[in-house]
């Protein structure tokens, strides 16, 4: 395999089939981090593994139909029929065990997960004894396979979910409403129930259209690590949609170049692997919510705390305790190597004095405003307050 | 129990028609599996002034509004808004949960809360626009929030959240409001813009229903008073249902000393 191969592969100019099977790999993995991130937002991640666990008989089911029928066991249509079917049938199962039992969500997720599963695995086992064509390829299902997808059946998997896409940003605002606060949805006439059924059912889609590329045991991680990601970014919805969507395409159209260039490669670990490091990118460096910037801002709060402290010590004319205020104020010229302040650490001591006075000055003489204004901790009075209430505390502190 | 005392009327003098009467409930018994919270409510709640339901832990206040909303399942009974079925009535309805009800680490900023009290009327499946952000942002002003629009809600305190879910119901533009607890866990900057929001909605002749649990605030802030502990222990003006024996059948004796100093000032 060449860079140019790769480069071919990438840019769409592999043929036309490789074209339409990324198209499609990529469109998948938008609709499936799209309604990823409601599916987050609700707090049904288990239940969308239950859903695509629960597939996995009803892939068995439509392929012994298909035979039946006199066709290719390899239908995908009738095959995502059948699995379509039973994930319905999983997710009844869950409700009807949740609403009748004291049992959690949890064990009822975990009880029919595993039931489902099982029953797939003895049908599937069931079909590889049977003296029909097309067996072979039943295990895709399992953990996908991009490389071996028709041209049909991507239209078929592109072309649904870009309707998953539609349909979700049609309804944006009503799935975001039930998302945040379900009471005050029902409250004021929304179909709680319905919307919460809508959006289940473009999981199931997606669920079901991923099986053949993803398999269904990772296509959980496409509809759930991408909006996962999304959310170091952004703490605005409409962004971390659209951040979610991105990942979950660029998911989808990696994996299958790979699952191209390699075929022997799985492309569902893939998918889930790129999913993986883009996931593991954001935890570290988004400047959001990662992890690299909360610890940057962590260290300046602390920095600042140090300074203010040290400067209030100048100003009495203490000895600096804390040794990172001795460290900041060294770094700044603030004091000399024998800690002695120097001309601009003196001003910046008097400076940080005058702070303190007037804030504990405003604490006291308007201790509500104070409480419900907290935003003063560390920023200077004249930026935050008023310069005419500035001006009354430096006349009351004179005076005091 | 101490005594069995008279529950006070429960209307005002002028008897109202029934298209005018903001609330009606009759009957309503609700229960959590097999345990009954409210028994047998009856309660029509009056026209003009705001409305204190008080009560002590688990008497079921919440639950009230809740299953009034059609929130939890009602065994039985029967609630109408300004003479029709609540069902019917939804765009005259506005809410204000309690705080602790909802995820405030959700990506929404506080503008984006506050629009949610107009997708009612901007309707299924059509988008927010930019005037509908104007009149949200109004609606914060209204609560002295019009400076943190833009801030995650999660980065709000607890009374800034608070005044935000006031915020989203005024949007509601509705003629008859409930609140769970609005008063609960504030400051005073909070509990002031609180009052003036309760204070206006009165004046613009619109109803508010709300579950209040501080004693010593109840007359300040409110006209009418539903005294619940499961069942209507009392309901009527607050000047003559609010009374120390009408309280202390609904907190079966408890905080006797207490609450007589209460009512007393009141």
């Amino acid at each position: 395999m060449t860079l140019a191969e790769v480069f071919d592969v990438l840019l769409f100019r592999a043929g036309f089939n490789t074209a339409v099977v990324l198209a499609g790999a990529a469109m998948l993995g938008a609709g499936a981090g799209l309604i990823g991130v409601f599916v987050l937002l609700r707090r049904r991640a288990l239940v969308s593994d239950a859903i695509s666990h629960a597939t996995l008989p009803g892939v068995a089911l439509g392929f012994l139909a298909a035979v039946g029928l006199g066709l290719d066991g390899r239908n995908l249509p009738i095959l995502l029929v059948g699995a379509a079917s039973t994930g319905i049938l999983g997710i009844l199962a869950v409700q009807w065990i949740r609403d009748r039992t004291r049992l959690p969500e949890d064990a009822a997720i975990g009880t029919v997960l595993s039931v489902f599963f099982g029953a797939g695995i003895v049908l599937l086992s069931h079909i590889q004894t049977l003296a029909v064509g097309g067996q072979a390829g039943l295990d895709t299902f399992l953990i996908g396979q991009a490389a071996a997808m028709s041209r049909a059946d991507a239209l078929l998997i592109g072309g649904a979910a870009a309707l998953v896409v539609l349909i979700a940003l049609a309804a944006f605002k009503e799935f975001a409403l039930v998302c945040f606060d379900p009471d005050f949805a029902g409250a004021g006439g929304w179909r709680v129930g319905r919307i919460d059924l809508v959006m289940l059912a473009l999981l199931l889609a997606v669920v079901v259209i991923g099986l053949k590329t993803v398999g269904l045991i990772l296509i959980i991680a496409l509809v759930i690590v991408p909006p996962v990601a999304a959310r170091f970014w952004t703490e605005r919805l409409n962004r971390m949609a659209l951040a979610a969507a991105l990942f979950g395409a660029a998911s989808g159209y990696l994996g299958a170049a790979a699952s191209a260039l390699l075929p022997r490669l799985p492309a569902g670990g893939v998918i889930v692997l790129v999913a993986g490091a883009l996931f593991v990118v954001s935890l570290l460096f988004a400047p959001a919510r990662g992890v690299l910037a909360g610890a940057v801002r962590r260290l300046r709060f602390r920095m600042a705390i140090a300074r203010r402290q040290g400067l209030l010590a100048v100003a009495g004319g203490e000895a600096i305790a804390d040794p990172i205020a001795r460290l900041v104020l060294r770094r700044n010229g603030l004091i000399d190597r024998q800690d002695r302040p120097t001309e601009s650490g003196r001003t910046a001591a008097a400076a940080a004095r005058r702070e303190q006075r007037l804030w504990r000055r405003y604490r006291a003489d308007y201790p509500t405003d104070a409480i419900a204004d907290r935003e003063w901790s560390l920023a200077p009075i004249d930026a935050v307050l008023p310069a005419d209430l500035v001006a009354e505390l430096e006349r009351r502190v004179a005076a005091s | 129990m101490l005594t069995t005392p008279q529950p006070s009327a429960t209307t005002a003098a002028a008897p109202l028609a029934e298209a005018d009467r903001p609330l009606s409930v009759r009957g309503l018994t609700v229960a959590y599996h097999h345990k009954p919270v409210l028994w047998d409510v009856d309660y029509s709640a009056p026209a003009g002034g705001p409305i204190a339901i008080v009560g002590p832990n688990g008497a079921g206040k919440s639950t009230f509004i809740r299953a009034v909303l059609g929130l939890v399942p009602r065994l039985s009974g029967e609630v109408r808004v300004f003479g029709r079925p609540v069902e019917r009535q939804r765009r005259a309805i506005g809410y204000v949960p309690q705080r602790s009800s909802v995820d405030w680490d959700f990506p929404a900023s506080a503008l984006d809360v506050v629009a949610m009290g107009l997708y009612g009327r901007i309707g299924w499946l059509r988008p927010v626009r930019n005037r509908h952000r104007e009149q949200a942002l109004a609606h914060l002003d209204q609560v002295g929030m019009a400076e943190f629009a833009g801030r995650q809600i999660g980065q709000l305190s607890g009374g800034q959240q608070q005044r935000v879910f006031l915020a989203r119901a005024l949007a509601q533009d509705a003629r008859l409001y409930f609140m769970d607890e609005p008063f609960a866990g504030v400051d005073a900057a909070t509990e002031r813009a609180i009052a003036k929001v309760l204070a206006e909605l009165d004046r613009q002749g619109r109803t508010v229903v709300c579950v209040h649990h501080d004693l010593q605030t109840a007359p300040d802030y409110f006209r009418h008073v539903l005294l619940l502990n499961g069942r209507v222990v009392a309901a009527g003006p607050m000047e003559t249902t609010f009374t120390v024996a009408n309280l202390q059948v609904a907190y079966g004796g408890l905080l006797a000393a207490e609450l007589a100093a209460t009512a007393a000032t009141a």
